[in-house]
């Protein structure tokens, strides 16, 4: 299928927003503005943007401690997200997750996940939902390379193949899980491998394009919403920032010649390239649409330095529901 | 009134909440009698042997508005899915700020003395306690398991429901009707003056046993069983302690950090409660060591009715 100059200007345009929104995350952090810790996303853009570009409201995600391009890409309203890494009232929980648990139900986003592996579960209780309301709702799984070494990622391939779970797990294979190249964590390094023995179809895809990446998910979410169960795709990708910081920027500990092939392979770029090859990008909408995501992280980081902070009177609230 | 077991009370418990509400599932590896008979295989889930995906699985649906049941059998096999239950299952409302609920219910056995030995004899309700973040209910007679059973069902929140074995085929009164007993509501199983005993599980059913006995030594003991664990009823156990003024506090789980250790502290840090105690506070618990599987050794480790007896007879000895 050949997106339209909309669908693919609304792409771009989440990526750079993205891509921006985490650029300027780490600024915060090494300000001071914001605390704890902050785990970019940036060079991973094309997957959450490609996958979600096949999801409506009404479908479900789930995320990681890397989450914030998820949910930017399902719908997130950036405020509210940067009102969370503030710390104050007006963030997605009020103040009480910050970056690695962010979620927005109210738009299918179910939240980050400080746990590696601990959203699949949490995904396949998301896809049961989806099967009992027979309404066509798949969930998308998003996890790491990492992950995959995890039982939790085992036991839900598992129980979503058996259950014919509407639900579609999406591997990041960002070539490291914190320093350790997926060589070490793997004897092979094939995750869409996994797929075969759960009996359910693995595919693995060039995570940094995103069209190649939203074809995936095409079939993918087809078969879920069909009833015929669950995929597995592996999008091959890369961080182009360190695994994690907290006050300070931690020393790069990659090979050079490795970061440079990748960032020569952005995903960003690759898009631009294929609008402006089919005259769908001018050289004035690119300023335009980059201009107007600077504007709204300016808006954004304003949003949340005038929200206040929470009142420790409300320590207690929301521990339990009535 | 009608006399039914506790196992028996428990599935009647499941069978009515799934009739009343259709968002109610039940998921495990194992069903008494045939339920999916009258309530399908889409609700009633047989799973496979993944307790850390099931655990995850019921918090999941739970935020998506399905009512999930989640037996996880033995205790013993939720700690194979640790991760969702203390990193997720009890953190998930408050960290994402409350913006979503999770009526998830896990139902467990547990508790030793029938000749399973260690593994498979464990009471760990104290450090699901200590989580802060799941409502935790231990009922000690068929109409408190099916009262306590169909309110957690109900609660919006994730709620563990330990149902310990050596009540199993325990019978008793179950009154008609949809019968609930709501959470947080401590019960007095005896009134009494001298001495109040603040018993779990299979132990209020031995310690009103023993109570029976000191009545005919002239000695008068109140029996008190929290019947749930979070949110703890601590103004009416307050209330026996300052009434009789000594306190036994009887459980099958080994003394560190427990429940007995948790009510112990309730007591003795209410002014009110601490001044009006005429001796020490007392705990009746089960030895420090995995529960053995030998009789003889099986029955050293656990209290005894002899152990709640000369435990009231030190406090009723005791003057401070
Ligand atoms: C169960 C668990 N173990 C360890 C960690 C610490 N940790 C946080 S992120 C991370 C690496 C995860 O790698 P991957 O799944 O590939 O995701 P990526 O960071 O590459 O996005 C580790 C080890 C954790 N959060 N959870
Ligand atoms: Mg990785």
């Amino acid at each position: 299928m050949t997106l339209d100059k909309a669908r693919l200007v609304q792409m771009l345009r989440t990526m750079i927003l993205i891509r921006e929104f985490d650029e300027r995350a780490i600024q915060l952090r090494l300000a001071g503005k914001i605390y704890g810790t902050v785990h970019p996303y940036v060079g991973q853009e094309a997957v959450a943007v490609g996958v979600s570009a096949q999801l409506s409201v009404t479908d479900r995600v789930t995320s990681t401690h890397r989450g914030h391009g998820h949910c930017i890409a399902k719908g997130a309203d950036i405020r509210r997200m940067m009102a969370e890494l503030f710390g104050r009232v007006d963030g997605y929980c009020k103040g009480k997750g910050g970056s690695m648990h962010i979620a927005d139900f109210a738009v299918g986003m179910l939240g980050a996940n400080g746990i590696v592996g601990g959203g699949l579960p949490i995904a396949c209780g998301a896809a049961l939902a989806g099967q009992l309301e027979g309404k066509g709702a798949v969930t998308v799984c998003f996890f790491g390379d990492g992950a995959a070494a995890e039982g939790e990622f085992h036991e839900s391939l598992n129980i979503a193949s058996l259950w014919k779970l509407p639900i579609v797990f999406v591997c990041e294979n960002n070539q490291y899980a914190a320093n350790n190249p997926v060589g070490v964590q793997h004897p092979r390094v094939d995750i869409a491998a996994h797929a075969a023995p759960y009996d359910m179809p693995g595919v693995g895809v060039d995570g940094n394009d995103v069209l190649a990446v939203h074809a995936a998910t095409a079939d993918a979410v087809t078969r879920a919403r069909r009833g015929d169960g669950p995929s597995l795709l592996e999008c091959k990708t890369y961080r182009w920032h360190f695994h994690a910081m907290r006050a300070a920027r931690p020393p790069e500990t990659r090979p050079a010649e490795e970061i440079a092939s990748w960032k020569a392979g952005d995903p960003i770029a690759r898009l631009e390239q294929h609008m402006v090859g089919r005259a769908l990008l001018s050289p004035d909408e690119l300023r335009a649409i980059r201009d107007r995501v600077g504007a709204e992280l300016d808006e954004a980081v304003a949003f949340a330095e005038a929200s206040p902070f929470p009142d420790p009177k409300d320590l207690m609230a929301d521990m339990f529901a009535r | 009134m009608r006399e039914i077991t506790f196992q028996k009370a428990l599935e009647e418990a499941v069978a009515e909440e799934m009739r009343r509400d259709p968002r109610v599932i039940t998921m495990g590896t194992d069903f008494t009698g045939d339920p999916i008979k009258e309530f399908g295989a889409s609700r009633v889930r047989f799973t496979p042997i993944s307790e850390a995906v099931l655990t995850g699985m019921g918090l999941g649906a739970a935020g998506c508005g399905v009512r999930p049941i989640v037996n996880w059998r033995m205790v013993t096999f939720s700690f194979v899915a640790m991760d969702q239950v203390v990193n997720q299952a009890s953190k998930i409302r408050y960290m994402f700020g409350g913006q979503a609920d999770f009526p998830v219910t896990y139902r467990c056995s547990t508790g030793g003395g029938i000749g399973l030995a260690a593994q498979h004899s464990q009471s760990p309700y104290s450090m699901w306690m200590h989580l802060a973040g799941l409502k935790i209910v231990l009922p000690s007679t068929p109409a408190d398991a099916k009262g306590l059973l169909k309110s957690a069902i109900r609660d919006n929140n994730p709620v563990v429901s330990f149902e310990c074995s050596r009540l199993a085929t325990l019978t008793g009164p179950v009154p008609d009707g949809d019968h609930l007993v709501p959470l947080g509501v401590a019960d007095v199983k005896r009134t009494g003056t001298d001495v109040t005993i603040v018993a779990l599980a299979y132990y209020v059913q031995e310690s009103l046993a023993v109570a029976d006995e000191l009545a005919r030594e002239g000695v008068s003991i109140e029996v008190l069983d929290p019947r749930t664990l979070v949110p703890m009823d601590v103004e009416t156990l307050r209330a026996s302690v300052q009434k009789t003024g000594r306190v036994v506090i009887v459980d099958e789980a080994p003394a560190t950090c427990s429940a007995a250790a948790e009510i112990a502290a309730l007591m003795v840090e209410d002014p009110d409660t601490f001044r009006a105690l005429k001796a020490p506070v007392r705990r009746v618990c089960a030895m420090p060591v995995p529960v053995p599987y030998s009789p003889p050794l099986e029955k050293a480790a656990l209290p005894s009715r002899d152990d709640i007896r000369a435990a009231v007879h030190d406090v009723l000895k005791e003057s401070v």
